[in-house]
């Protein structure tokens, strides 16, 4: 390979080595992915797609991108597979032991902020974009955005994923402070078919939790099941 | 030698970001648009109107490169003109969008703008025909531009067939203040343009007066 004497201040390219060989092998396994989150009064509902790509072929077409991290808090992940599989389990065994050491279950905010913590000190190497949605008695239904680079925010609606895009003017317009459980699971389960639809990067099934004081309920909607909105 | 950096907007290319969108009624078309247009991170014209006359009732919608978009607009206005008169009547919709899509498709590596094409005409009514890419098909209703992907679900899920002219003028007026909400490169004010056969009727919706969502 002929070396460069010198570089100007910006390069154009017109080919590069990658030419040589097929896109999609040099591809990280992503979670292209949709994910959302909205707290009401009393919980959390949290959801996402099932698709996991490595380039144009779906390694996984029944993911399960809604991860526990502990009884009551559960996380959305988008973005490299890998990295955030690993974040989760390092975040996991963080807050078990933390909550053992407090004798009492966990804060969501904590969680979060283990997250946070991780995503940003390794910002530069990781790919990771994430929900941290879950419930506790001192704050009820709360929902933290994670997303790439680090910041951490909370937000009553958060969505996110390649196919997150699709849906903001979706849910700006059809979001409001107040919804009941049934309404934030129809809301969250139409904005990710939405997504699903126009996101190549995201299809599969509708993976749904509701997280309360009384537990996780989790559900499953497949394909033929899924809201049908027509545009012709 | 250490000189003075110019700035950023010198440099960059002037976009118009933008949210641009067309739907048919029975009866016409409705199209809107944003009014932002920027250089980089430099908002250059806070009050352009990207909906731009072909013919009398025939407007197309400008996204992308400023200048490529309104130079493909203005060929094929004149070309438009021309055709016009060799038929001795108002050019048909489909005519316009052909144009427009003849420009796009010859000159597509060069060009980065994509234009939407919208009127009435006496033989086929309202239509919308998009043009991304050089490519030529009619739709009930199109949106284009960077602010158009922040609301693919919002349109999908609000659109019905058989719309009323206010009621289009409602989901346009929604869909651009959603777009324009979400979309760095769009903003400003919301123009809109109804044409139908008896009138093409242009009117500015200013910031204050646009629909606000629950994070307002």
């Amino acid at each position: 390979m002929a070396a460069a004497s010198m570089m100007p201040i910006f390069s154009q390219n017109v080919s590069s080595n990658s030419d040589l060989v097929p896109e999609w092998s040099r591809q990280e396994v992503s979670t292209g992915t949709t994910i959302m989150a909205v707290e009401y009064d009393g919980g959390v509902v949290v959801g996402a797609d099932s698709r996991t790509t490595t380039g144009a072929y779906i390694a996984n077409r029944v993911t399960d991108k809604l991860t526990r991290i502990h009884d009551r808090i559960y996380c959305c992940r988008s973005g490299s597979a890998a990295d955030t599989q690993a974040i989760a389990e390092v975040v996991s065994y963080q807050l078990g032991f933390h909550s053992i050491e407090l004798d009492e279950p966990p804060l969501v905010e904590t969680a979060a902020h283990l997250f946070r913590a991780s995503c940003y000190r390794y910002r530069e190497e990781l790919m990771a974009g994430i929900l941290v949605a879950g419930w506790d008695r001192r704050k009820g239904g709360q929902v933290y955005c994670v997303p790439i680079g680090g910041m951490l925010v909370r937000q009553p609606v958060s969505v996110g994923g390649s196919g997150s895009s699709y849906i903001y003017g979706f849910m700006d317009s059809n979001y409001k402070p107040g919804l009941s459980k049934d309404q934030c699971l129809d809301l969250t389960t139409k904005a990710l078919t939405l997504a699903m639809e126009r996101d190549g990067s995201s299809g599969g099934v509708v993976r749904l939790a509701t997280i309360s004081e009384d537990g996780v309920e989790r559900r499953v909607i497949l394909g033929d099941q899924l809201p049908k909105f027509s545009t012709h | 030698m250490l000189g003075e950096a110019e700035p950023q907007w010198i440099s960059e290319e002037v976009k118009t970001g933008t949210t641009i969108i067309a739907i048919e009624f029975n009866g016409g078309v409705v199209l809107g648009s944003d009014s932002r247009v920027s250089a980089g991170d430099s908002v250059v014209n806070r009050v352009m109107n990207k909906l731009s006359p072909l013919h009398d009732k025939i407007y197309c919608a400008l996204s992308g490169s400023a200048a490529d978009a309104q130079t493909i607009a203005e060929m094929v206005n004149y070309q438009l003109d021309v055709h016009s008169l060799e038929i001795d009547e108002d050019p048909q919709v489909r005519s316009a969008a052909t144009l427009v899509k003849n420009i796009s498709y010859k000159y597509k590596e060069e060009l980065s703008a994509h234009l939407i094409v919208a009127g009435w005409d006496r033989r086929d009514g309202g239509q919308v025909f998009a043009t991304l890419g050089g490519l030529l098909t009619r739709q009930p209703f199109a949106i284009g531009g960077s602010g158009s992907s922040y609301v693919y679900g919002f349109v999908d899920a609000e659109y019905r067939r058989g719309m009323t002219k206010e009621e289009c003028q409602k989901f346009v007026v929604n869909t651009l203040a959603l777009a324009m909400n979400r979309d760095g490169s769009s903003g400003g004010v919301a123009y809109i343009v109804t044409i139908d056969e008896h009138s093409t009727d242009e009117k500015v919706i200013l910031g204050n007066d646009l629909p606000t969502f629950f994070d307002q």
